[in-house]
This record gives C-alpha cells, sequence and structure tokens, in this order.
C-alpha cells in the first residue's frame, strides 16, 4: 500500500487540503480500487448522520423548493461534454454598474505569463497558477488596484491574486463567488488587507465566471450584485 | 458504549435500503425534474442532512444555509447520482459534509470561523416525522459500530467529520505524527463502515 493510498480514508471525509485533494483525485483516476475504497468509506461515513438528526426550520422547506422550481436539473453526464458559454446579463449590468463607483478598466484574458502570488495558501495557490492549462484573467480598476483570476480547469481551481484594493468599509468584508449556470455560489472570503492571495472554495472547472461583492462581516446567502465584478471565464 | 453491535431482527441492512420511500427512485424522478418526486426526498432526509450540517458549521442560520445549498446541489445533479457507487443517502450526505466543510473552512481562511456553540434549533420530534420512524433504531446501530473504533480511532474520526478539521490539522491537534492521523481516520472509517455492514 503506497503513501497516496492511505489518504483514502481522509479525503472520504474531506479531511485533505485543497493540494493533497487534486493530487489524489488524480490518483482516483487511475486507481479503482481507492475508488471503491472511498465510495464504501463514505457510505460508512454517511452513517454517523444518523445520530443526530434535526428538522430545520418549516420555512427552509418551501425556500428549498421554491428555489428548485426555477432551476433546471443537469442532464446525466455523458462521454464528452464540451463546455457551453454562457452570459450573465444581470450580473454583468451590476458590474457596469461599478463603474460608477470609480472602477473601470476591461477584462483581459491571455495565457499564464509570469505573475507570481505571494501571501497566503502560497503552494495551493502557487499549483493553480503553475499548471499548464492556466488561464489569467486581469481585471485593472481606475484607482490602480487590480484583480488576477488563475483558473486551471484540469485542477478544477481558481485564485484571486489582489494588488492595491481599497478597504470595503466598515464591518464589510469582500466575499468571492463562482458564478455557474447563472447562479453565484460563495467561494470564500478575501483575507483584510489590499494585497491578497487566495484560492476559491468549489469546483472551478465547471464555473462560468468568478464574482467579488461587498457584504456585510460573515458574508451573505445571496450575492449584493451592486457592488459585484464579474470576471467571465470566457472573455 | 455498551450497545452491541449486533443487527436488531428487522432493522434496515443498509444506508441504501432504509424503511421508507426508495430515496434512489425519488432522485431519479427528480433528475427528470420531478419537483413531487424532490418534495418526498427532502422529507425523508431533512433531518439527517441538516443535522450533520448543524453539526460541523455550529451555527444554525449558516447550517440552514448548507442545507439549502445541498438539497439544491442535489436537485441539479441528481442525473449524475450513480447507484453503483453508494446509496441515495450517502450520496445526499456526501454532498452536505463537503459543502458544510467549505463553509468552515471559508469562513477560517478570513478569520471569522463561526465559534457559537448555540443551537437554537431542536433536536427532531420523534413523533412527528416518517423520518424519525426509523432514526432511533438507526441511530443506536451507528452508536453500536461506532464503540467498535478503539477510542483514538474514534477521536480521529470525529475531528476529521463532525470538526470538520485537514488530517494535519487533526494530528496537530492530537500531538500525533501527521501520518499517524491519515491512518487512525482510514482505521477507523473501515472499522465503522464494516461494523455497520455498509459499502461493500
Amino acid at each position: 500500500m503506497n503513501d497516496v493510498h492511505a489518504l483514502s480514508g481522509a479525503y472520504a471525509v474531506d479531511a485533505l487540503d485543497d493540494i493533497e485533494r487534486a493530487q489524489f483525485e488524480r490518483h482516483l483516476v487511475e486507481c479503482a480500487e481507492c475508488r471503491h475504497e472511498v465510495d464504501s468509506l463514505r457510505a460508512g461515513a454517511a452513517m454517523l448522520a444518523e445520530l443526530e438528526p434535526v428538522a430545520p426550520s418549516p420555512g427552509l422547506r418551501d425556500r428549498i423548493l421554491a428555489e428548485v422550481a426555477t432551476v433546471r436539473p443537469l442532464p446525466p453526464q455523458v462521454v464528452e461534454v464540451r463546455p457551453r458559454r454562457r452570459r450573465f446579463p444581470t450580473l454583468v449590468a451590476a458590474a457596469a454598474a461599478v463603474v460608477a463607483v470609480g472602477i473601470g478598466g476591461g477584462i483581459v484574458y491571455d495565457r499564464l505569463s509570469d505573475d507570481t502570488p505571494s501571501d497566503i495558501n502560497i503552494s495551493a495557490t502557487e499549483r493553480v497558477v503553475e499548471a499548464p492549462d492556466a488561464e489569467r484573467y486581469v481585471q485593472r480598476f481606475d484607482d490602480g488596484s487590480s484583480a488576477i483570476v488563475y483558473r486551471s480547469v484540469s485542477l478544477g481551481q481558481a485564485v484571486i491574486v489582489t494588488k492595491g484594493m481599497a478597504d470595503p468599509g466598515e464591518g464589510k468584508v469582500y466575499e468571492l463567488w463562482l458564478e455557474r449556470d447563472g447562479e453565484m455560489i460563495a467561494a470564500g472570503f478575501m483575507p483584510e488587507g489590499p494585497d491578497n492571495t487566495v484560492l476559491l472554495s468549489g469546483d472551478a472547472a465547471s464555473a462560468d465566471g468568478v464574482g467579488i461583492t461587498v457584504e456585510p462581516e460573515g458574508g451573505s446567502a445571496e450575492p449584493n450584485l451592486d457592488s459585484a465584478v464579474v470576471l467571465s471565464f470566457d472573455a | 458504549m455498551t450497545e452491541p453491535t449486533s443487527l436488531p431482527a428487522g432493522a434496515p441492512a443498509a444506508a441504501g435500503a432504509p424503511a421508507g420511500p426508495d430515496l434512489a427512485a425519488l432522485l431519479r424522478a427528480s433528475a427528470r425534474g420531478d419537483e413531487v418526486a424532490f418534495a418526498q426526498l427532502y422529507d425523508a432526509t431533512a433531518a439527517r442532512v441538516h443535522g450533520l450540517a448543524l453539526r460541523v458549521v455550529r451555527d444554525p442560520a449558516q447550517a440552514e444555509e448548507v442545507t439549502q445549498e445541498a438539497f439544491l446541489d442535489v436537485w441539479r445533479t441528481a442525473a449524475r447520482f450513480d447507484a453503483d457507487r453508494g446509496s441515495a443517502l450517502s450520496w445526499l450526505l456526501t454532498v452536505t459534509h463537503r459543502k458544510a466543510v467549505d463553509r468552515v473552512r471559508s469562513a477560517e481562511a478570513s478569520s471569522r470561523r463561526d465559534t457559537s456553540y448555540h443551537q437554537q434549533n431542536q433536536p427532531i420530534d420523534h413523533d412527528s416525522t416518517a423520518e424519525a420512524a426509523t432514526a432511533s433504531m438507526e441511530a443506536r446501530r451507528v452508536r453500536g459500530a461506532l464503540a467498535s473504533l478503539t477510542p483514538v480511532q474514534r477521536e480521529a474520526v470525529e475531528l476529521a467529520y463532525f470538526g470538520g478539521y485537514t488530517h494535519t490539522e487533526v494530528a496537530s491537534m492530537l500531538q500525533l505524527p501527521v501520518g499517524t492521523a491519515k491512518t487512525r481516520i482510514r482505521d477507523g472509517l473501515i472499522r465503522l463502515r464494516d461494523a455497520m455492514g455498509v459499502g461493500q
């Protein structure tokens, strides 16, 4: 049993960091034994949820069923899935509104160049930035600040690097989102300070863009679209 | 933990075969856009999904958000559920667990990990829902299975699964070498799986 194989248990219960998870998922592609073991360990772990069932508030059922009525289920995965390009009129309009508060500039797409991030999550973010298939999207703002998003489809991860970002304001944070099928899915927060490098949580491979919004501390369930800046992956 | 690990006669055999609705069939119907089936799926599983989310993120409001995210994800991706890889319930709870862990880690990354221990939601009323009918018996089985883990395995599994910590963090919290924590987690999960008789 090699060392990678021994990570099956931690992987099954989401106890790997982002790098280890990406490594183990590459291993899973070629190791049927590990795939089977992970499935079986997840089945066992899932039983732990039997210990403390807690009914959610009755209103949650109504909210979920109402939302479901507006969402189309995805088709089954077939042999070849071609990425589809989508536009998000609401969000693009919201992003345009940001210009009014002094932020402008275009989104530029080019292949990876030699910008390297520093700060937290250094190795996890380096892996994305240095991935052979890394894509790079740049957003420059009129106040001199900038945000660069790197995405690696093969790793399924995206990293955002900010320089000179203004303080979001008292009691506010920058929240990060992944856009998928017109939905904004919470993907973490920017730490305090103007210069940061953050690995977004969630599957960036299937995402269509990255959003940044200003939210009350602790974040929001729904993005504040008035403050949204969106970097679309199909720019 | 003194409960026996043997199954009481007539107990559900595994996560995939609980008494009650056929969750896999409800999932397949949901994949075709059947909202009624999805509502039944919700009713049959919401307390377990929410209980898990609450146990990991602790904050009731955030736990409801995680529960909502998980069910919406299940609705959107129901067609991708693969019955060959495990039960519908196991898949649903795997989705939930990942969302809960993502939530606590992203909160942690921004130094806002919620340290609230208040739990405003009430434990499920065991007489009030269909889901509760088998809940208490299942909980007994799980406690019995957990008792088959060594104390150190159990500690590591609980920190990883309910605490949402990485195996490296678990090692540090338990003052163990890194390789030891991941081995304990895996060995503990294998024992749990075998004691529950699932996923074979």
